[in-house]
């Protein structure tokens, strides 16, 4: 039992360990600066050359999103096309259908929004062609989207007044260029080194020991389960994910998909710092994020690996935790740190089913998509913690007895609206999600029954923690619940669409109004961003908004389910 | 000033403001209030819901009696958050009525084109009319002087007893209606249309039908709207998942748990503060133009200050006499002061007077001595003053070089001790004055500032806050810096020309800060507008009093340090209510979740960590903490946070400590106090 916590523990020490050096070379990267990888210039400037684009252009706020939104459409209609016609086209040597137009639809939004809301499985449902040139590339681009969209913002918070905030295209292809390529590369070498499928060809048919005649899916899965990770997007090649043994052999794969689902956010954080030369402020908001992780993982690591004494009543043997619906190769502490990992961060991969795990964990991983800022998602995760953080800015500075400014800049209605639209629109999709949906289920529970496997608590967890991943776009489920109709078809595909583009604009439009402000230097009656006393502030500010908006809702699922439970 | 020490409720003001608190239950006006409309519209559906059940009682609902109470506290909350509004409108107001008392109706004798008199009452003088006001008549109303000079008893607007002595032309020039005019006779032309002078604006700003929001509180307004709109979200949803639950909750439980959740505290505070924040302003005699500018006064980062009147106590005095090798002290004395006994110059006079005092020389004596001696008056060009007596003893004073050539001419040595004595003064931030008989060297007088008692822990304040100070002076840059270190200064300003003011005043905007000054010339004008904060004074021009967004009715130049302080009240206060608000739902939380589940499902009892008695009292206890604690508050949106300088990160630390722990501890126990005694009746 101590080596599952120990191992938890290195894991999240080498994510670390890398973490710091990765943000001091992005932040290299982004500032333009001399770097590792400047071998791989040339491909930039054939991109650019290629698509007639002046990395050099300086543009404003409005000009990057108008930007991020074109080119995002681009990618739509390219993944619709593709997913509607892959019958036809080549790479598909198991000889799977053409998509129906409104589960491509669902498909397309999904993982243009950077998240795997699966409603099919990719081992009947995708062809080879569709796994790479919609579902990983979709994984590569929308990873680029969010941390372009971020520095924008890092950019933004320097300590001048400007319009002009670089280049979304150079900071798009960079991200990929020098980060995700290389990155899953590596990954993708590890995974196939460990027995990760690697290849184009078509199911393998063998004879399994009790001499059945079996076909096992193949494809080219190392490459996509690299960047499925490293991206956090977390869609798997197959419908079991990372639980699947192909996608996921043994323990050290999942040491290292886990580190790589977590080491983008948590260097972006440190690139914070580089970038803006402020790494005080850097450690601050990583404290605040680290202190909001642990809270979410310490509960969950405990119930998970103390077994579910209902089983335990049965006499069942619950020595090693509770292990339904987890992989006996990882074992319970590691299914409980990977899940929690995986919902900070807007990652839905997942090596075990959330549905099983115990009630407060359950709660942990909701908690973890409603904050949607302890690290979060490549990038975006840093622009939804940069909205609570306004808020917390307002208040403290308030409080200090000035007019609230960030980094210099100040803090007026404007800036606030936004933050507050952007807070607002989590906890409204969530809630008014769920609401309609458990209203219609009360309502007529006989037409409705195939929606919950389980009636009741676990239900309403289930109806929850769909809408909560949606909005999150985290893409993880509840497997309970049987989410291909098109209620939640059309549901969740709003919320998905909703969820992910106003918080990138949200805060990049309040970063583009602050570079614009005049830049106030501090003095000693400014209030320091950088200090654990501001941090503790932030953290107030996000379990008070996010957290405690959901109370109620925790307190009919989760909540009654344990209290019944224990 | 006597009203200062008036207490927060005067039985006068409280029953205006009581009246008030009902008058401002009108929607048309709760709707400015978003945080306290949604709180009214909730006690509209109690009312309907409790008047329903008199007609047609349902147990789903609860009794008639719960609904009936739950209903009355929510109106008391309404009636509360008016109060609150109500009681800073009143005190502002009689505050400023209480100036306004000063300028009763008094008869003005008003002189027409041709210069003849007639008598108009003070109410009706119009704008630019000119009048006449002789010894032991009252101003009738503000003006500036067109002629004459005249000594003004003040105190009915300063509450200071001196006289003061008022002039046309020069930067002292305006008069305050209400003041008493002790001596000669002025001609004042009217510059305020009737209604229109500052004290009528101020009112108008305090009673709400022209107080706009500041910047920062439309800001907070908004974050307040954002939270309610969450808990519209959390109350509203709520219903169909205790559909899917089977888990009927009542009206009053959903209106309740809506009302709690809101930041009632903060929303039915928030008008209070500002209102509370120009009124102690004015408690400090500054009227202020807009609340805005209240407000900017905490932000501001540059203070700049007149070293003359601020830092240091009016002009040089003579402190020593140090004579020249081989000259007594008496002698040069002597010498000293009959080279100054005519001379009306501050400096001068302080000569006679360190001689008289300290020195104990015989001044009566020696004023005989002048009779029929020639006045040498200081020029620019000969640096130096003095006379000449009957006899044809040349006795000079003036500065060192001036002294030092009429020596050389004279063929008189220039004593090394006394080139000395004049640089170690000079270094030491005084005046050095040379003393001269017959050209022969004497001995050099120190002149020194006295820096105001006091003033080095003001700055020390103001640096803890973060806020630069900058000392205009005419004074050479060599005596500015020292007095500028002496005092403890951040920079200087020497040798100064208006305009000086106005560059460094637009450079430090540049840099992206907020400048305050205080000013009272014409010529300060254009740099008291183009500061953040411009403070006049009111003996000033009325181009200053225009020009500036405060005006000081006490003409005291350190006035400024306190309006910093006060705008940072201000803020303060709505920052620290705000957190206390929003900890203080954590606990609210705590009361009415598990009161809305328990009894359909038992399980989550466990949520009811307070061990409050049954559902309806846990309800009933937390809107009676919510309703109790806006007018428990009032004291505090009324007085202000205190301001510590203690550096913006310990204040926060101090503030989110007793403010945001506290919020969060102290309804644990206040819902769990009232659930007692509310237990005992149900």
């Amino acid at each position: 039992m101590n080596n599952e916590l120990l191992s938890i523990g290195g894991i999240y020490l080498v994510t670390l360990v890398l973490a710091l050096p990765l943000g001091a070379y992005l932040a290299r990267v982004f500032r333009g600066e001399k770097n590792l990888l400047d071998f791989m210039r040339p491909v930039e400037n054939g991109i650019y050359r290629l698509s007639g684009i002046d990395a050099r252009r300086e543009m404003t706020w409005q000009q990057h999103m108008v930007a991020l939104l074109t080119i995002n459409l681009v990618w739509f209609l390219l993944a619709m096309l593709v997913l509607c016609t892959q019958g036809s086209l080549p790479l598909n040597p198991d000889g799977n259908p053409s998509m129906s137009p409104d589960l491509a639809f669902n498909t397309a939004i999904s993982f243009l929004v950077n998240c795997n809301l699966q409603h099919y499985s990719g081992e009947s449902g995708l062809s080879y062609l569709s796994q790479i040139v919609v579902i990983t590339f979709l994984q590569f681009v929308s990873a680029a989207t969010g941390i372009a969209a971020a520095v924008v913002v890092f950019n933004a918070l320097q300590t001048r007044t400007t319009e002009k905030l670089g280049n979304f295209y150079d900071y798009f292809v960079k991200s990929l260029t020098r980060l995700l390529l290389p990155g899953s590369l590596l990954i993708a070498l590890i995974l196939a080194f460990n027995g990760t499928p690697m290849t184009l060809q078509g199911k393998q048919e063998l004879i399994s020991l009790q001499g059945d005649s079996v076909a096992v899916s193949r494809g080219p899965v190392a490459a996509m389960v690299a960047i499925k990770e490293l991206g956090t997007n977390g869609g798997g090649f197959y419908g079991a994910n990372s639980a699947h043994p192909l996608e996921n052999p043994n323990f050290l794969t999942n040491a290292v998909e886990n580190i790589a689902l977590v080491i983008i956010p948590i260097a972006m954080v440190f690139a914070l710092g580089f970038y803006l030369k402020r790494r005080k402020l850097a450690y601050m908001i990583f404290g605040v994020m680290t202190v909001g992780f642990v809270a979410l993982l310490a509960p969950t690591v405990y119930y998970e690996m103390h077994g579910n004494p209902a089983i335990a009543k049965l006499g069942v043997d619950q020595a090693l935790g509770a292990m339904e619906g987890k992989e006996i190769r990882l074992g319970a502490a590691a299914s409980a740190y990977w899940s929690i990992t995986n919902t900070i961060i807007s990652c839905g991969s997942v090596n075990s089913m959330h549905d099983s795990f115990m009630p407060i964990s359950g709660m942990s991983q909701m908690l973890g998509m409603m904050t949607n800022a302890f690290y979060g998602g490549c990038g975006v995760g840093l622009l939804n913690f940069f909205a609570y953080l306004i808020i917390a800015v307002f208040i403290a500075g308030l409080m200090v007895g000035r007019t609230p400014e960030l980094l210099g800049k100040k803090i007026e209605a404007r800036e606030m609206k936004i933050a507050v639209i952007v807070t607002l629109l989590h906890p409204l999709l969530i809630l008014a999600g769920t609401a309609l949906t458990a209203h219609l289920y009360a309502s007529n529970p006989t037409e409705y029954s195939g929606w919950l496997a389980n009636p009741g608590y676990h239900g309403f967890s289930e109806m929850l923690y769909e809408f909560t991943s949606a909005s999150a776009n985290n893409g993880s489920g509840f497997e309970g619940l049987g989410d291909n109709t098109p209620w939640w078809n059309i549901s969740t595909g709003v919320v998905l669409l909703l969820a992910r583009f106003l918080p990138i604009v949200g805060p990049v439009a309040i970063a583009g109004l602050l570079a614009r402000k005049k830049y106030v230097p501090e003095s000693a009656g400014t209030l320091p961003a950088d200090t654990a006393t501001f941090g503790v502030m932030v953290l107030a500010v996000i379990v008070i908004i996010a957290a405690l908006a959901f109370f109620p809702a925790l307190a009919l699922g989760p909540l009654a389910e344990h209290f019944s439970l224990y | 000033m006597s009203t200062k020490s008036q207490s927060l409720f005067q039985p006068a003001l409280v029953s205006e403001a009581v009246k008030q608190a009902f008058v401002k239950l009108d929607p048309r006006i709760m709707f400015r209030n978003p945080v306290m409309f949604t709180v009214e519209i909730g006690t509209v559906v109690m009312l309907l819901v409790t008047l329903g059940l008199l007609v047609k009682p349902d147990a789903a609902q609860g009794s008639f009696g719960y609904n009936f109470t739950v209903f009355v506290v929510l109106f008391l909350t309404l009636l509360f958050a008016n109060f609150a509004e109500a009681i800073a409108e009143a005190r502002g107001k009689a505050q400023a009525e209480s100036l306004r008392k000063t300028r009763e109706e008094t008869p003005a004798r008003v002189l027409d084109a041709n210069g003849q008199e007639s008598s108009v009452s003070s109410s009706q003088l119009q704008k630019d009319q000119i009048f006449l006001v002789e010894a032991g008549e009252i101003i009738p109303t503000d003006g500036e002087i067109i002629e004459g000079l005249a000594t003004i008893d003040e105190s009915a607007i300063t509450g200071e007893s001196a006289p003061v002595i008022r002039e046309a032309g020069g930067d002292k020039s305006s008069v305050t209606g209400g003041t008493k005019v002790l001596s000669d006779r002025i001609k004042v032309v009217v510059t305020t249309a009737p209604g229109e002078s500052f004290l009528d604006k101020m009112i108008a700003l305090v009673e709400g039908a022209s107080r706009q929001k500041t910047p920062n509180e439309i800001a907070l307004t908004i974050l307040l709207a954002g939270f309610t709109l969450v808990f519209v979200l959390v109350c509203v949803t709520l219903a169909p998942f205790a559909e899917y639950s089977n888990t009927p909750i009542a009206i009053s439980a959903f209106i309740a748990l809506f009302v709690c959740l809101i930041p009632t505290t903060i929303g039915g505070l928030l008008s209070a503060i500002g209102i509370a924040g120009m009124d102690r302003a004015l408690r400090a005699n500054v009227i202020t133009k807009s609340g805005k500018a209240v407000e900017t006064a905490g932000d501001i980062d540059v203070l700049l200050l007149d070293k003359t009147g601020t830092i240091t106590i009016g002009n040089r005095k003579a402190t020593h006499f140090w004579p020249a090798p081989g000259i007594t002290e008496a002698q040069m004395v002597e010498a000293a002061t009959l080279a100054s006994l005519t001379d009306e110059t501050p400096e001068g006079k302080s000569i006679v007077e360190l001689a008289g005092e300290t020195r104990r020389s015989d001044v009566a004596g020696l004023r005989t001595r002048l009779q029929g001696a020639e006045l040498i008056k200081f020029t620019a060009e000969t640096r130096s003053s003095g006379v000449t007596l009957p006899d044809g003893t040349r006795l000079r004073k003036g500065a060192s070089d001036a002294i030092r050539q009429l020596a050389a001419r004279a063929n008189q040595p220039f004593p090394q001790e006394t080139t000395q004595r004049v640089e170690a003064i000079a270094s030491n931030g005084g005046t050095p004055l040379v003393v001269s008989q017959n050209d022969q060297v004497l001995g050099v007088v120190e002149l020194q500032d006295i820096i105001k008692p006091g003033i080095q822990e003001r700055f020390e304040r103001l640096r803890k806050m973060g806020i630069k100070t900058v000392m205009v002076t005419g004074d050479n840059p060599l005596t500015a810096r020292f007095i500028a270190e002496k005092a403890g200064v951040d920079d200087f300003i020497a040798e100064a020309k208006p305009e000086d003011k106005m560059t460094y005043i637009r450079r430090e905007q540049q840099q992206g800060k907020l400048v305050a000054m205080m000013g009272d010339g014409t010529n300060d004008a254009p740099a008291l507008a183009q500061a953040d904060v411009g403070v006049a004074m009111n003996s000033g021009t009325q181009a200053a009093k225009e020009a500036g967004n405060m005006v000081d009715l006490d003409n005291d130049p350190t006035k400024l340090i306190e309006v910093v302080e006060i705008g940072k009240q201000l803020l303060m206060t709505r920052g620290t209510l705000t957190t206390f608000s929003i900890a203080n739902d954590v606990a609210k939380y705590f009361a009415i979740v598990p009161a809305l589940f328990m009894v359909a499902i038992p399980a989550l009892g466990a949520l009811n960590i307070m061990g409050l008695k049954s559902p309806q009292s846990a309800i009933l206890s937390a809107v009676i903490f919510n309703a109790i604690i806006i007018p428990a508050l009032v004291p505090l949106a009324l007085r202000g946070v205190a301001y510590k300088p203690i550096g913006a990160s310990a204040l926060l630390r101090r503030n989110l400590l007793v403010y945001g722990l506290g919020g969060v501890i102290v309804p644990f126990i206040g819902i769990k106090v009232i659930d007692l005694l509310v237990g005992v009746f149900l």
